[in-house]
Parts: structure tokens; C-alpha cells; sequence
């Protein structure tokens, strides 16, 4: 289902243990870097705040699109060598676009982090956006577009409940863009985006691994220094103004499940001296689904079953507004709206009578559990690093975050499922169309025992 | 000129891989005939334990297929006296995690905890109950299939999902890797809980069992563990009735799906895991289409064109001969052209093999990317599970470098030649303009 993975990255968070360094070179270009000696290996990540929440209408998806276009080449690095000297030199690597910013990153042995930064740094300043290069290029992102939206029917219904949920804040929007904007798209729309949003002064570059931390801000300032700081774009709030009332869509699209999606206004992480409610939310989402026995899974998928999967999810650390989601897929013989009500009761139950400390401490423990795991993978932990970063959140969040998390008392996730109301919520329910050509597959035919 | 080039790319392989690109790995076999490979790492205070057996799909029956995945499935779903929900309760409560693989080869279980005395003695105890003593509740039962089911509907309206079983079908039949790993609505409805009983007997088995130990735990308490396993297992080990994949023609299979984009799918039956070809095969597809941006296929398809987003070849190689698999999604009108240059890309290669730079650009990178494959627990694990699971060599890691460089142009060509013949290709396509 849609939300896993984005739970697991903000549930499993936390610290990232001693040995973090921050510095901002002079033309304005943070480096962080976090010390893992654990293998031979290092990774860079290099963060630009800049994501679709950053777009404009008209041109939805050009965040993304530039990110496809910064492999194709600079003057000194003709296309596709960039991919070719990073594999040379035993790395992957690879990019990815979300709402908040854009990120390009390498991993490589620990000593060879110089062909990174030297190729980086170049195609910060340098890049030639060739029309010829576009004009292919966008295609194939358009065809990324339908395989990972078109012709997936969960998709659809998450980017139509997005468009629905925010009438105002440009989360409305697709990551991906609206396929009429990537069809109408021209390479000024790439080239406007690159000159608004790529320079050193918007930009974090994240370093985790077996590397000395000095060395590799001497090496920052070697490849990176150069580069000519240059003032951004203004950047406005968008403020989401307030829902007045609940808001339901239907989408249809050929497949054989029904499927809900829930979507409730949240408020997200901005003070960390005084919030409590995000970290309230989070112990709430496991509460409801984060293990084989949490409620809704409990109650809906193993006891009354009618789900065959259920989830809930939270995103409150962004730099956009907050959402608390709720998705699930009813059984055969159950109908959407049967699995909405109990999903709806499940809340209602925790308003009116809280979570136990039994509930609270397998939380807790489950927390305690995921930090420790997740020092496993130094990746990860520089993609936690770089979120803070771009976010502009503090890093040591990173140490506090399990701590945050077990300070969290029974009464405050009473209190953060009070905000869930009829009156911020957003509801999408897929109606299956039927799949014409398909051959019909039969019914189970159970061999009935005498 | 093949000597001088053999010791330079020997020397290339000393200086590339240096002391402590190994992996200290401890290999023992119990007395009950479970194989184990332990590797102590004290780094973090964590602890993952797997445990694999020779009980995926390949080996059921046509007609109760998808009784191995339903048996995989349900071993934390009731066991020693412990419900569903109390299992999970009890594994959260100590923050530990109990996964699963399930494949057409293997099924697994494994556990990530902490090496707390407390939180490992207690998720551990829970593994060895849910491995030991598996209940298979009736209700339970009829409950997870009703999901399997689910999951098969919901795989019904995704036309990579129904391009991957009909290119599997179309390669193997209804047998062996042709099985769809989940089952069937049909076959599934078959199945009664004795099934998954005399199937969990059959199959899971201390004398096939693969254990697997990475992690804050040392060799006396690692060989306690995977005494303690194996002790409680169904004993023995179960006879391999693995059906021998008869040849089936090549097809071509267009299955028409309201789709946007068409998925297709191309290749034939090529190697298993043992094949004396796996190092030139595998590294001469890193070039063909193994090797993302620096391969043939997605410059041709993607760069090139614009054609797709996602362009690949690859081995499977499995305990039997697995596919040679070629695939790509793009856009209906644009489908048989697509596949034309996927075609004649493998064509040239199979004629012509790699060049001298490509077979460089690819050891370079395979080499000097291994490091990063061994630079987790996890990662190791995985190994840990394959190398024991397929009998590989407990030198495998040590040795993958070497055998990389090792390979020759005249080894890919002529592996290639043998084992991959552009003529004798199944298609499947999936989508909109496929009828």
C-alpha cells in the first residue's frame, strides 16, 4: 500500500549517535557531515531546497524534470558521463524529487569522494539544457508518469486526494506534475527553474561514512568554494486556509479492489522547543497500525474482518502543512463505506477513551528498537540528516527524536486524536470499473469437506 | 596479448581490493544436519537471525499451488498456544521484527532485535515457538487466504503483475517456476489446513535448514542458537521432487489491459545458480542491460529514444535453470517499436559481445563497487542466506572480485552465444493496444 514506506522513514527516525559537523562555506553552501566507520564506504547527498511545493502552475513537474535534465550535461562532463565516471569509479547513484526539495546523490568507497563533489559542484553552475536533450528527456518522464501514476489506481486516488485536500498550499500539486503541464512543458520552464533555485546558498551537501570530517570540508571548499553565491527567489507561505467542512470524491479506474483513502488537516513539527502534538501523532499512527496487533489491524484485518489490509500514516515533518492519513482495502463481501465506519470508530474510541500504557510502552519500545536499528544503514542516516537540513530544523533532533517520542504521555495522544475532525477530513474511495478485455477469472471454488 | 592482459587485470584486481573487503564468515553444520553461517559483528547492539528452507512454489503440486506461500505465510499466525495478535504483541513489545521471505526456491523467516539480554532472549524464544510449533488455526487460515485472494485481485489491475506471471507461464508452463508463487483463486480454494500441515512437515526441515547469524552474539552462544533451531524442527530432510522444466515452445502472448503504457516482457530459460557460465553471463549483462545508465538497453531505449522510463535484462539465477529476462514499459502506439530495439539490441550483443571498454567500464565498476555491497548487516545477511542456501562457496565473497576480473571478452561472447538465443524468444506483452 501507499503509505509504508513514507512511515517508515518518519517513524524509524532518530539519532545519529556523536560526530556530526556542520559548516557553511562563504558562499553559502551548508556541509554536514556525519562520521560512520563501520565500512569502507561513504555516501554524498547534496539537497536543494527546492521541490514542487516550489512550482508554479502551468509548469507542475519541472522540479522533477530538471532533476532528469542534470544528467545530461555541462560543458566539461558532455552528456552521460556524468553516470559513466561515477560507475567507473564503483559508485551508484542516483536522484530523487519530493515536495520539499531535490536530491542527488552518490555512494562510492570512502576515497573517492573527490570525482562526487568535482562532478557536483560542476553541474551546480554549468548545466546546458540542450533543447535536443529535452525533448527526449520529457518523454521519458512522461512515461514515468504512467507507469507510476496512470496505471496505478491507488495512485490516482492519492494524487486526486491531494488536489482535493489543499485548495490553496501547492501540496495540491504532483510531485510528478499534471500530464498536460509535462506535455506543454518547454526547456525555458527547466532552465527559469534552474536559474531560481540552484546555487550554493540553497543547497546542503550531507557526507556520511568512513571519512575524516576535515578532509572533507577541505574538499567541499576546494570543488564547491568557487561557485558564486547568488540572492533566491522570494518564497511564499501559501498558507492552506481553513476547510469548512468535510470533502469526498470518488475515482473511478479500471481495477478489481475498492480501496479509502483519509486524509485529516494536521498541524506539523515547526517548534521543537514546545510541540509535543506531531510526536502525539506519531505515537498515535503506531498505536493504529504500527504492528501485527496495533488497533486497526486487530480489530479491522484479524477480528471483525473487514479489512484485508489497513494503515495509518502522518507526515508532519515538512516544510508544508501536516496530514494525518488513514487507508485501507475492505474484504470481499465488505463494502468501502462499512470499512470507513469502523475506521472512524477506531478514532472515536481513542478520542473518548485514550490509549493504554500498555499500548504506550510497545510504542515506546518499538522506537527505542528502530533507532538502534537504523544506525544499520549510513545512507539513511544522511537522509535524516539532509531532511533536518532542508526543513531548517535543528540536527541534534536527530539524538532527541526517541526521546521526544517516549515523553509522549497517554493523555497528549488523546488529546492529538481530538484533531482529527469531521471538518478537516478529505475522503477518496476508488470505484473499480471493470478491466474490458481481461479474461474473468472465477470465483474461489472451495472443495467443500463432506 | 591474453597473458599480458590476464596480469593486468590481476594487478588491477590487488589494487582494487584491498584487506578488508571480507567478510569473516563461520560455518558450521549441526548435528541434526542445519547449515549455519555466522558472522559476529559487535558494532552495533543488534542481532539478526534467519532461518531458510527449500519450500517456495517450484516445489508444489499445479493443483495445490500456493499452498507453500499460504504455510510461509501463517507460521506467526498462531503458535505454541499464542494467538496472532499475542505473537505480534510480544515481538513488539521487545521492538523486534520478524520478517519473511518467500520465493520460488525458498521460504524464510528472519528476526531483527536487540542483543539485550532480555529483548533477545525473548524475541528468540518467540522465533524458535513460531518456527517450532506453527498452529495453523483453521479460522486464521480462511482469514489469510481471503487476503492472498486480495492481494490477487488487487494484482489483476497492474499490468507489470500479469505481464510477470504470463512470461513466467509462458516459459515453464504450469509447473515449477511456472507456478505463480501466491496461487490461484482456483487452487487456493483447495487448500485445507492439513495441506499447509503435511506441507510445513514435509518442508521445513532441520536437515535442509539454512541459519543464518549476523550480529552482536558470540560463536558459543551463535552454535547454542542454532543447536536450539534445529532440535525443535520436523527432522530429516524432505526429498527433492523438483520438477525438471520441459522445454516449452517460444510464444508470443499479447494480453490486451486498459492500460497506458504497455509492459513487455522477453526472454528464455538460462542458468541456474551453479552454472559454470554465471560469472561471464553476469558480468557481460551488466553491459547489456544489467548495469542502469551504463548499459546497452537503456541507452538504446531510454537515452536514445525517449521510449521508457525502465529498461533492463537480467539472470534469475535459480536452484534450477531461472530466466533470462528482458523488459521494458512504454506507451501502446510506441510498443512493437520498442521492442524492436530491444530485440536487435540483444541480437548484436549475443553476435557481437561487449567491447574492450565496456567489459573495463564494467569490472571497474562491479569491483569497485563492492564495498557497498557488503556495508550493512543487512546486506550481509542476504549474502549469508544465498551462499548457504545455494550451496555457494564459503570463499564467495572473497573470490566475486576475483572472478569478476577474471572474466574475458572471448568467455561473454561465447557464453553468450550458448546460452542466449535471440531466435528462440517468448514475449509478453500487457496493455491497451496489445489485442
Amino acid at each position: 500500500m501507499h503509505l509504508k514506506t513514507a512511515l517508515l522513514l518518519i517513524f524509524i527516525a532518530s539519532p545519529a549517535g556523536a560526530g556530526v559537523t556542520d559548516v557553511s562555506l562563504d558562499n553559502g553552501l551548508r556541509v554536514i557531515v556525519k562520521e560512520d566507520h563501520r565500512a569502507p564506504v561513504a555516501v554524498s547527498q547534496l539537497w536543494y531546497k527546492a521541490g514542487s511545493m516550489d512550482e508554479h502552475n502551468g509548469a507542475t513537474g519541472v522540479a522533477h524534470v530538471l532533476e532528469h535534465m542534470m544528467f545530461k550535461g555541462t560543458e566539461k562532463v558532455p552528456e552521460g558521463q556524468f553516470s559513466k565516471r561515477i560507475a567507473a569509479a564503483g559508485g551508484r547513484e542516483n536522484a530523487f524529487t519530493n515536495r520539499d526539495a531535490t536530491v542527488y546523490f552518490q555512494q562510492l568507497q570512502k576515497d573517492r569522494l573527490p570525482i562526487a563533489f568535482e562532478l557536483e559542484a560542476d553541474r551546480m553552475a554549468n548545466l546546458q539544457l540542450k533543447d535536443e536533450s529535452f525533448a527526449k528527456e520529457i518523454q521519458v518522464v512522461m512515461e514515468e508518469r504512467r507507469l507510476r501514476t496512470e496505471d496505478d489506481p491507488q495512485a490516482v486516488v492519492y494524487e486526486q486526494l491531494m488536489s482535493v485536500a489543499y485548495q490553496a498550499h501547492p501540496y495540491r500539486r504532483p510531485i510528478i506534475g499534471w500530464m498536460d503541464d509535462l506535455q506543454n512543458m518547454v526547456p525555458q520552464d527547466a532552465r527559469d527553474w534552474y536559474g531560481r533555485w540552484y546555487a550554493p546558498g540553497n543547497a546542503t551537501l550531507v557526507v556520511a561514512g568512513d571519512v575524516n570530517p576535515q578532509q572533507v570540508i577541505a574538499l567541499a571548499k576546494k570543488e564547491f568554494g568557487p561557485l558564486a553565491g547568488k540572492p533566491l527567489s522570494l518564497r511564499k507561505p501559501q498558507e492552506e486556509p481553513p476547510q469548512r467542512g468535510e470533502k469526498r470524491i470518488t475515482v473511478k479506474a479500471p481495477a478489481k479492489q475498492p480501496y479509502l483513502l483519509m486524509g485529516y488537516h494536521a498541524p506539523r513539527l515547526s517548534d521543537v522547543e514546545k510541540d509535543t502534538t506531531p510526536w502525539a501523532l506519531q505515537v498515535l499512527v503506531s498505536v493504529l497500525s504500527g504492528n501485527g496487533s496495533a488497533r486497526l489491524t486487530k480489530h479491522l484485518v484479524k477480528e471483525q474482518r473487514i479489512a484485508a489490509d489497513v494503515a495509518a500514516g502522518y507526515d508532519g515533518i515538512n516544510r508544508g502543512p501536516g496530514m494525518f492519513y488513514l487507508e485501507g482495502v475492505p474484504s470481499e463481501g465488505k463494502s468501502v463505506s462499512e470499512l470507513e465506519k469502523a475506521i472512524r470508530l477506531e478514532i472515536r474510541r481513542i478520542q473518548k477513551d485514550g490509549v493504554s500504557e500498555e499500548e504506550l510502552n510497545r510504542v515506546k519500545a518499538q522506537a527505542i528498537a528502530g533507532d538502534v536499528y537504523q544506525r544499520d544503514s549510513v545512507f539513511y542516516q544522511a537522509m535524516q540528516l539532509g531532511e533536518l537540513a532542508t526543513l531548517g530544523l535543528p540536527l541534534d533532533l536527530l539524538e532527541k527524536r526517541v526521546d521526544m517520542l517516549k515523553a509522549v504521555t497517554a493523555d497528549q495522544v488523546k488529546a492529538a486524536a481530538k484533531l482529527l475532525t469531521d471538518d478537516k477530513l478529505s475522503v477518496a474511495v476508488l470505484d473499480p470499473q471493470p478491466i474490458v478485455g481481461a479474461p474473468r477469472k472465477p470465483a474461489m471454488e472451495i472443495d467443500h469437506a463432506r | 596479448m591474453r597473458a599480458k592482459q590476464f596480469l593486468s587485470s590481476l594487478f588491477a584486481c590487488l589494487m582494487t581490493l584491498p584487506a578488508w573487503a571480507s567478510v569473516d564468515i563461520q560455518h558450521w553444520t549441526t548435528p541434526q544436519g542445519a547449515r549455519v553461517y555466522f558472522v559476529e559483528n559487535h558494532d552495533i547492539p543488534m542481532l539478526d537471525v534467519a532461518v531458510d528452507f527449500p519450500a517456495g512454489s517450484r516445489l508444489e503440486r499445479a493443483e495445490k499451488n500456493g499452498v507453500a506461500a499460504l504455510t510461509h505465510a501463517m507460521l506467526d499466525q498462531g503458535a505454541g498456544g499464542l494467538s496472532d495478535i499475542a505473537i505480534a504483541k510480544r515481538f513488539a513489545d521487545v521492538g523486534a521484527t520478524l520478517g519473511g521471505i518467500f520465493e520460488q526456491d525458498r521460504a524464510g523467516v528472519s528476526l531483527r532485535t536487540l542483543s539485550s539480554a532480555r529483548e533477545r532472549d525473548i524475541a528468540l524464544a518467540l522465533m524458535l515457538t513460531v518456527l517450532h510449533k506453527p498452529e495453523f488455526p483453521e479460522s486464521v487460515m480462511r482469514r489469510e487466504r481471503a487476503r492472498v485472494l486480495a492481494a490477487l485481485r488487487d494484482e489483476e489491475s497492474r499490468p507489470g503483475e500479469i505481464a510477470q506471471k504470463a512470461f513466467y507461464q509462458a516459459l515453464y508452463g504450469n509447473q515449477g517456476y511456472g507456478l505463480p508463487p501466491s496461487g490461484t483463486a482456483k487452487t487456493l480454494g483447495r487448500i485445507k489446513r492439513n495441506d499447509l500441515l503435511a506441507w510445513y512437515r514435509a518442508r521445513y526441515r532441520a536437515g535442509d535448514a539454512v541459519i543464518s547469524i549476523i550480529g552482536d552474539m558470540s560463536r558459543a552462544d551463535a552454535e547454542q542458537l542454532a543447536l536450539r533451531i534445529a532440535v525443535g524442527l520436523p527432522q530429516g530432510s524432505s526429498a527433492e521432487t523438483a520438477t525438471g522444466s520441459a522445454a516449452m515452445p517460444p510464444v508470443e502472448k499479447r494480453i490486451t489491459h486498459p492500460s497506458a503504457q504497455s509492459h513487455v516482457l522477453m526472454g528464455q530459460v538460462a542458468i541456474a545458480r551453479s552454472d559454470a557460465d554465471y560469472f561471464p553471463l553476469y558480468v557481460g549483462n551488466h553491459v547489456l542491460g544489467g548495469g542502469g545508465f551504463d548499459s546497452r538497453i537503456l541507452e538504446e531505449v531510454r537515452q536514445k529514444r525517449g521510449y521508457a522510463y525502465s529498461a533492463y535484462s537480467y539472470f534469475i539465477p535459480m536452484a534450477q535453470p531461472g530466466p533470462f529476462l528482458i523488459g521494458l514499459q512504454t506507451k501502446n502506439a510506441q510498443a512493437n517499436d520498442a521492442l524492436k530495439v530491444a530485440r536487435e539490441t540483444v541480437a548484436r550483443f549475443v553476435a557481437e559481445g561487449p567491447t574492450e571498454a565496456e567489459l573495463t567500464q564494467a569490472k571497474n565498476n562491479l569491483v569497485g563497487g563492492f564495498p557497498l555491497r557488503i556495508d550493512s548487516n543487512q546486506k550481509i545477511l542476504g549474502y549469508l542466506r544465498a551462499i548457504g542456501f545455494y550451496r555457494l562457496p564459503l570463499t564467495y565473497l572473497d573470490d566475486w572480485g576475483k572472478n569478476v576480473e577474471g572474466v574475458t571478452l572471448e568467455q561473454i561472447r561465447d557464453a553468450f552465444k550458448r546460452r542466449v538465443n535471440p531466435e528462440n524468444m517468448s514475449v509478453v506483452i500487457v496493455g491497451g493496444n496489445a489485442g
